[in-house]
């Protein structure tokens, strides 16, 4: 009972470092902050017009906010993810690696850690979404804080598990935009599946971003196309399935 | 007394490259045992293996009791280290990185603060322990690395070239901080180091390993004993011929004349002395002035593995290469 213990604590203090790490770098809050900012204030307020008549059945700020927390949420949780090359990269990794402590413990704390920092700018987005007049008045905010949550904790380890195969930071730059681009336009963040081209439609049922926006969609603006159970259930079998593959990288690296 | 570390026949191979090859040593309990090589030698590879944080391609190693790789949990609460490289998140405040470390090694919450406060008294850095790790100095970080590795009481310390790049005062302080440990807390320091002399002082036992192998083992004083050659310089009228003289004579083993002076590597130089003045009497060459130098660990280095400790460029580089690892992670 008392190396269960140890380990919860290890995780504990694992997380908390991304904590002090990102409190402590505000370009990175900036930097992450700016585009989504951008996408909101340009589509949102320039496309509401266009858009207006519509399928959409509310503005198109509505429409995009919660596609634009979505993509938030998935560049922040990523990018935290890729604190371990940094680590690699500066030897912090080596320190955490000899420690007596199982992998999985710290694949958990940096999850954790990470997915906390997100949703802390994810709900900074929302509150700049609702300065520009977006109508978010979730149903139930401990579900959505819930919801954002288990999404970044997905992309966290997803970013963990890319991470760990990658010797530089340039590697990883490649993979991601070769993955975040492509998940995000394929998403339905930008503009309803309904009225998509099949192949598009199909491609986009394989993104599991597509199942966070429709989740989050049903949470924030209480308006979705797909089914929120399904929707939870992809995510949850994401989040899975990339925490594992975290873990099962992460123990490899270097033995 | 035990053994803290029994090492048999451990190899690790990278691909072709045979980095660490069938490497067996044993390390007393409270022992400073130096692993000495030149650059490439395998030392690092080594001490990966026995923090476990390499697997062995063959062979087996115990540390402070545990199998590397059957008991690594084991062997990594026992043991405390400092890798070459560095190794502390710059972005943490100093007391932050030993908090984090304390918590990893299962260090109870209640003990945390004050193991902190002493472990930074050890080795002076009371002061700043809430500032952040990239205001340090280079002689700075490596000292929080001792007491980083030193918080959980560990038996067995590993120091990988814990002085490289300091100034010389910085490297005294750290050899002090060593010496102190063992003293007071009996702890078993494994180190590598390029600076002899350093070593020569402050190891109990020394392994000269090359190119993967351990070629020599011992107490320095040993060593340089078995070598058993002391440098003697003479400075003469005409060595030439007082380098004829003496060849031959036992315990002369090397004769050479360079410039005014004949260079002679003697065994026991001492005692040979008294009759090599004599023949040079006999041979009518006067001597002007005579010079011994007992052998150093510079000679040892130099016997096994053919190379000068002193001639390698690489210390140069390589705290060229730490500084510049430093700046580049000042942001
Ligand atoms: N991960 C690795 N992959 C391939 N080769 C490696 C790896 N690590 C070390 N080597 C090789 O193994 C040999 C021993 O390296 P090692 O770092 O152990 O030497 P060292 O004695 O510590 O040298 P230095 O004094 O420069 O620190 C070198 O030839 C090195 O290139
Ligand atoms: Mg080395």
């Amino acid at each position: 009972m008392k190396t269960e213990n140890h380990e919860l604590v290890a995780a504990y203090f694992i997380w908390k470092r991304e904590i002090i790490r990102f409190l402590r770098s505000k370009s990175r809050i900036a930097g992450s902050l700016g585009m989504p900012l951008f996408f909101l204030a340009i589509f949102g307020m320039g496309l509401e017009g266009a858009l207006r008549s519509s399928s959409l059945g509310g503005s198109y700020l509505d429409f995009i906010t919660p596609g634009i927390l979505a993509m938030v949420l998935m560049t922040a949780s990523v990018f935290s993810g890729a604190i371990v090359i940094m680590d690699r990269q500066f030897g912090f990794l080596k320190e955490t690696l000899v420690a007596p402590v199982r992998r999985s413990s710290i694949v958990i704390g940096k999850s954790l850690g990470g997915a906390t920092t997100a949703v802390f700018q994810g709900l900074l987005i929302l509150f700049f979404a609702a300065i520009l007049g977006a109508g978010v008045h979730p149903s139930s905010w401990l579900m959505l804080l819930l919801l954002m949550f288990l999404i970044s904790a997905s992309f966290v380890s997803f970013g963990i598990a890319v991470a760990s195969v990658m010797e530089d930071m340039h590697g990883f730059q490649l993979v991601m935009n070769f993955f975040i681009m492509p998940l995000f336009f394929l998403s339905g963040a930008l503009f309803p599946l309904s009225s998509a081209p099949e192949p598009i439609r199909i491609a986009s049922y394989l993104d599991p971003l597509t199942y966070a926006v429709e989740a989050l969609r049903h949470l924030a603006i209480g308006k979705s196309s797909m089914g929120f159970g399904l929707c939870l259930a992809v995510i949850a079998a994401f989040f899975l399935l990339s925490t594992s593959a975290a873990i099962h990288l992460f123990e490899r690296i270097e033995s | 007394m035990g053994y803290a570390i029994e090492a048999r026949c451990l190899t690790k191979k990278f691909g072709d490259l045979t980095a660490v090859d069938s490497v067996s040593l044993s390390v007393r309990e409270g022992e400073i045992f130096g692993l000495l090589g030149p650059n490439g030698a395998g030392k690092t590879t080594l001490i990966s293996m026995l923090v476990t944080m390499r697997k062995p391609t063959s062979g087996s190693a115990t540390v402070a009791g545990f199998d590397v790789v059957k008991n690594p949990g084991d062997v990594r609460r026992s043991i405390g280290i400092v890798f070459q490289d560095p190794s502390l998140d710059e972005e943490l405040t100093a007391s932050e990185n030993l908090e984090l470390h304390a918590a990893m090694y299962g260090i109870p919450g209640q003990q945390r603060e004050a193991r902190i406060k002493e472990v930074a008294k050890m080795v002076e850095l009371s002061g700043r322990l809430s500032d952040q790790v990239k205001t340090f100095s280079g002689g700075m970080r490596r000292r929080l690395e001792i007491a980083r590795g030193l918080m959980h009481f560990p038996k067995v310390l590993f120091l990988d070239e814990p002085t490289l790049g300091l100034d010389p005062q910085t490297r005294a302080h750290i050899w002090d901080y060593v010496r102190k440990l063992r003293e007071k807390n009996g702890i078993t320091v494994v180190l590598t180091t390029h600076y002899l002399d350093e070593a020569d002082l402050v190891c109990d036992r020394i392994a000269i390993i090359d190119q993967g192998k351990i070629v020599a083992q011992g107490k320095p004083a040993e060593l340089k004993g078995k070598l058993s050659a002391d440098r003697v310089t003479i400075h003469c009228r005409f060595p030439a011929r007082l380098k004829r003289a003496v060849w031959g004579q036992d315990g002369i083993l090397k004769a050479d004349v360079a410039g005014g002076r004949l260079e002679l590597r003697v065994s026991d130089a001492g005692r040979k002395m008294p009759a090599i003045v004599s023949i040079a009497n006999k041979a009518k060459v006067a001597i002007r002035s005579l010079e011994i130098r007992k052998a150093s660990l510079d000679d040892v280095f130099l016997h096994y593995t053919g190379r000068s400790m002193r001639d390698e460029p690489a210390s140069a580089k390589d705290s060229l290469r730490i500084r510049r690892r430093a700046w580049g992670r000042g942001r």
